[in-house]
């Protein structure tokens, strides 16, 4: 398992790999933002959380459709597929970890970036850097359901984030509203984080399943 | 040449179909009068129905807002049903289920978020707000298009039975986890109680041409769903016809054999 | 400002037309099929299946 970790860290991290591609998508989406709505400083420090939070998604759900796709191009997905269930769950879940390691974690790290250029508060950008650690393993995880159903398909890139992005409606919501109740007074960071959290590990739970389950049925 | 001769293998996979033709077709008649019946007679009763004091006469969308929801929810549920159907007992009929509610389920979702915001326009004044019910049946509907998007990707509907199913699955324990954001997010906006039904604070006058209106709809919804269902079963035949018609004359132009390859793929 | 009554007319005639739309196709779709069905057998294609099948609509 370690050694499949590192094989796919190594895969992701590889130039032209997706890591750097995913980062430097962060920064694109990020950097258009205030072209479109205009440099208002105030408006965009207002607006600076769910920005990098909607970037964040889009960027995490850039690479997931290769998140099968390299393992079935060189064949290696029948010999995973072929293992005993748990097995299979096992390994779709260890990849996972690697996916997010290899773009989540990068995203993290460049949030403090763009929340300078967003004009955001150290208060704002440590919850948004927070809740980006507990959320986007979530993306990851549930990710690779779509990722495993478009495996089975000539060009699934674009179809990955359309099946995906209404599942992942939840963790944006309480992702930017624990964000959000960090700056605002009113508001208990906790609670939304919590269930931020909680998310995080049901989608941990189900999603390395539910993607055994479409890749044994893709695959039969 | 005649059913003895037939193997067991494949005759217990039709078999089923073609039982569901002959049965649906004997009560398809049966299910689209009482729909119709139901229907006028919900029509009747939603018109015949008091103004209400407050919402005065745009009450009478609920009569159409409420079941259309109620429809667009139901038929996701008979989807996750079906796709546990596919996913354990793999069954035939279940992917058909699943594949032709699709087109139902997003014209109800559809039709609820379009009454809805009609009747937000002159009671809330505004067409549509991010509200937790709103957004999370948007979402419902996205996910409707993305499954009929997945459907349409592949060719073979064989190959995408299960990961629809699968999808449908993981869609369905999301709905619960919207609905109850509505708890924690936007909570400054008005909730949408005026389209809850908590018994007693709806007056009957109202509630019951409400109910028989989702009685039609929920017959309308069977209706359609065993009509589509037969036309997916007809779809997959004449598919499966036309493979092997085509197999048969590249199997019988290389000399019979060669037609392994077209069932992995 | 449109009438209330306009709002109430529009919902119904909206859900009368998606509906009867959704009727239309399944029933236009179902003919369709059932074309093709008769067209392969004039063909001579036979399902498997033919004598189970037995001429059924």
């Amino acid at each position: 398992m370690m050694a499949l970790l590192k094989r796919d860290l190594a895969i992701a991290t590889r130039s032209g790999g997706a890591a750097m591609l995913g980062v430097l998508f962060f920064l694109a989406v990020v950097a258009v933002i205030p072209f479109g709505i205009g440099p208002d400083l105030n408006l965009l420090s207002r607006i600076g959380p769910a920005i990098l939070w909607i970037g964040a998604l889009l960027a995490s759900l850039l690479g997931l459709d290769r998140l099968f796709q390299a393992d079935r191009e060189d064949g290696s997905l029948d010999m995973l597929v072929m293992q005993d269930w748990f097995g299979l769950v096992a390994t779709v879940f260890v990849k996972c970890l690697a996916h997010w390691l290899a773009t989540g974690l990068p995203l993290v790290l460049a949030a403090p970036l763009l929340g300078l250029l967003m004009n955001m508060s150290a208060t704002s950008t440590g919850a948004v850097m927070l809740t980006l650690v507990a959320g986007t393993p979530a993306i990851s995880f549930i990710g690779a359901v779509g990722a495993a159903i478009a495996v089975a398909l000539p060009r699934g890139g674009l179809l990955v984030s359309i099946l995906i992005l209404p599942l992942a409606i939840p963790i944006l919501i309480f992702g930017v509203s624990a964000s959000y109740a960090a700056v605002t007074d009113p508001d208990p960071f906790l609670p939304p984080f919590m269930i931020l959290s909680a998310i995080a590990l049901f989608f941990a739970a189900l999603g390395p399943v539910a993607a055994a389950a479409a890749l044994k049925g893709a695959s039969d | 040449m005649t059913d003895t001769t037939v193997s067991q293998g494949w005759f217990t996979g039709l078999a089923n179909p073609t039982r569901f033709l002959a049965l649906s077709g004997k009560l398809l008649p049966w299910l689209a009068a009482a729909s119709a019946i139901t229907l006028v007679v919900g029509l009747y009763m939603s018109f015949a129905a008091p103004e209400d004091y407050q919402q005065g006469i745009t009450v009478r969308i609920m009569f159409i807002h409420v079941p259309a929801a109620w429809l667009a929810m139901m038929c996701y549920s008979v989807m996750a049903v079906a796709a546990l159907g596919t996913l354990v007992w793999r069954h035939p009929l279940a992917d058909v289920a699943a594949k032709s509610a699709l087109p139902i389920g997003a014209a109800f979702t559809f039709l609820s978020l379009l009454t809805g915001s009609l009747w937000g326009r002159p009671m809330w004044g505004t067409w549509w707000v991010w509200d937790a019910r709103l957004t999370s049946v948007f979402v419902l509907f996205l996910m409707y298009l993305g499954l009929m998007a997945l459907h349409k990707a592949m060719d073979d509907p064989a190959r995408a039975a299960r990961p629809a199913a699968v999808l449908t699955l993981v869609g369905f324990i999301n709905i619960p986890i919207i609905k109850f954001s509505v708890d924690w997010w936007n909570t400054l906006h008005q909730p949408a109680s005026v389209m809850r039904l908590d018994g007693p604070t709806i007056h009957p006058t109202l509630l019951y041409p409400l109910l028989v209106m989702a009685i039609s709809f929920t017959l309308i919804f069977f209706t359609l769903h065993f009509m589509a269902m037969r036309n997916e079963i007809l779809r997959r035949r004449v598919q499966a016809m036309r493979r092997q018609a085509a197999q048969s004359i590249g199997g019988g132009a290389i000399g019979g054999g060669a037609i392994g390859g077209g069932e992995t793929r | 400002m449109m009438s209330h009554e306009a709002f109430v007319f529009i919902s119904y005639a909206a859900t009368a037309a998606v509906l009867l739309g959704l009727l239309a196709f399944t029933l236009a779709d179902g003919r369709a099929r059932k074309r093709e069905l008769a067209e392969l057998e004039a063909q001579g294609i036979r399902r498997r299946s033919q004598a189970v099948q037995g001429g059924k609509s």
